[in-house]
């Protein structure tokens, strides 16, 4: 459960809304399930008191939203940023991507979201309806009692290893302000590096070969902000199509990652909105680290203004050949 | 490929103007014998090469690629080369992450004074790469004849 409610945010952003402080709020709507929860614009307070919803499965990161939602909105835009949210603000704030001047901020805190494929598992298929207050309550045609589920038990990947739960970007904090978490997010990337390479590609190609390209993974990525985008320009050879072999599923996630490589901040959005359920994330990890491991610790928005490790260098940086030898 | 039966691999090497293709040409003035699979591709900084350059050549049938520049202290645009080595370095362990085997690539520094030095690294790269065998994971198998 959340330790903020909806109605708090909504009793927030009706104040903000009416004293003219901000004139739009970036929010949560209900999507076609109780499980798909979509972000949307609110206007006013009457829509906010209609649709807005908080719940265990809000797990948009709107940092990217604001790109267009201060352009085509005239004020302020009333953002909501969970503590992972932040830090692709900052990021975006350090590419100059938009103006922070147009932003009110309010940081909540979070608890994690719920997977619906883990919520599935334990409740079964026909989900009919969804209630979320201290556990999940589901519903579904195959039960005649709604299915109690814990959310601890049901946390995304991303949540069940968060990294922190400390707002590093806001105006205004709802709730209590949390600690940056000693999270064991590199793990599976350490056991993956222990495979044999044989392994390691039966692992990758089981995996990339059910992509489909349709692209989410990129849509949604705070640090993909392109206008432009490599994947759109038929003359790259890795254009928008379904791939059509071994190679091209490859070529495709390889250069993805290594776009938002020292950028990404591991909020997990291409692992959560992935149709397909490729574990994205281990290839952005595996950059996280291998960089934290040879240029220092770094956190892509962290504060704002940090530079990337791939667009610094220092002076004595190991050579390829070491990089990969060190790990052996 | 296969030539008389025997495996001949095709190596693209990617070679900074300034340094590592006049390395090249020196190897060639001094006589100094280097395997005929490589194939040099001249760019005018090894920061030029963009990492889907190298996926590209993969692609396109490369079975392995090596990335030439000027020592890191050298470079002609004086700090290229020290982005590419960081970028080089990621990429390349990325690619072992996925299970592609490490020894098809290799960043080397080469002087325009290295000729000995180039041909020795082409050398040994070549016959790296061959006792591995065909590139057969980052291949796209349209591209084959």
């Amino acid at each position: 459960m959340q330790k903020v409610t909806a109605s708090q945010l909504i009793d927030r952003a009706a104040a903000l809304l009416s004293d003219g402080s901000v004139s739009a709020v970036l929010g949560w709507k209900q999507g076609e399930f109780d499980y798909d929860i979509t972000p949307a614009v609110f206007a006013d307070e009457q829509a906010l008191r209609d649709a807005f919803v908080w719940n265990d499965f809000c797990g948009a990161n709107f940092s990217k939203y604001l790109l267009k939602a201060t352009k085509k909105v005239d004020g302020k835009v009333l953002v909501f940023l969970k503590p992972c949210d932040t830090y692709s603000f900052n990021q975006l704030l350090t590419e100059h991507r938009f103006d922070r001047d147009k932003v009110y901020a309010i940081g909540i805190p979070c608890e994690g979201m719920a997977d619906i494929d883990k919520v599935k598992a334990q409740s079964g298929d026909g989900i009919v309806s969804i209630a979320c207050g201290e556990t999940i309550q589901v519903t579904t045609l195959y039960n005649d009692a709604p299915v109690s589920v814990e959310l601890a038990d049901v946390l995304e990947e991303r949540c069940a290893n968060c990294k922190s739960k400390k707002h590093v970007a806001y105006d205004e904090l709802l709730g209590d302000e949390g600690d940056v978490l000693d999270s064991a997010r590199f793990d599976e990337v350490a056991q993956l590096e222990a495979m044999t390479p044989d392994e390691r590609f039966a692992f990758w190609q089981e995996h990339l070969s059910r992509c489909i390209r349709c692209n989410a993974c990129r849509d949604v990525c705070p640090a993909c902000t392109c206008e432009k985008c490599v994947f759109d320009n038929p003359a790259s050879g890795v254009e928008n199509k379904a791939p059509a072999n071994e190679f091209e599923e490859k070529m495709f996630h390889i250069i993805r990652a290594f776009h938002v490589a020292g950028r990404c901040t591991d909020c997990g959005e291409c692992s959560r909105v992935c149709p397909q359920n490729i574990p994205l994330h281990l290839l952005n990890r595996k950059f996280i680290k291998d960089m934290n491991d040879n240029y220092g610790e770094y956190q892509a928005g962290a504060e704002v203004g940090s530079r990337a490790p791939l667009v610094d260098f220092t002076l004595d940086d190991p050579e390829a050949a070491d990089v990969l030898d060190r790990r052996g | 490929m296969q030539v008389n039966g025997e495996f001949k691999p095709l190596i693209v090497a990617f070679c900074c103007n300034w340094c590592s293709y006049a390395g090249a040409d020196l190897a060639g003035n001094n006589r100094l014998n280097y395997p005929a699979e490589v194939k040099i591709i001249r760019v005018p900084c090894s920061c030029r090469v963009n990492p889907t350059f190298i996926l590209r050549a993969f692609q396109r049938g490369a079975d392995g690629v090596i990335l030439c520049g000027c020592h890191p202290g050298d470079c002609h645009y004086t700090s290229g080369n020290y982005y590419t080595r960081r970028r080089m370095a990621m990429l390349f362990s990325m690619l072992d992450y996925l299970g592609i085997e490490r020894e098809r690539t290799r960043v080397e520094w080469v002087s325009a004074a290295e000729g000995a030095k180039f041909a020795a690294t082409m050398n040994d790269f070549v016959a790296q790469v061959t006792a591995l065998g065909e590139n057969k994971r980052l291949e796209d198998l349209r591209c084959k004849k």
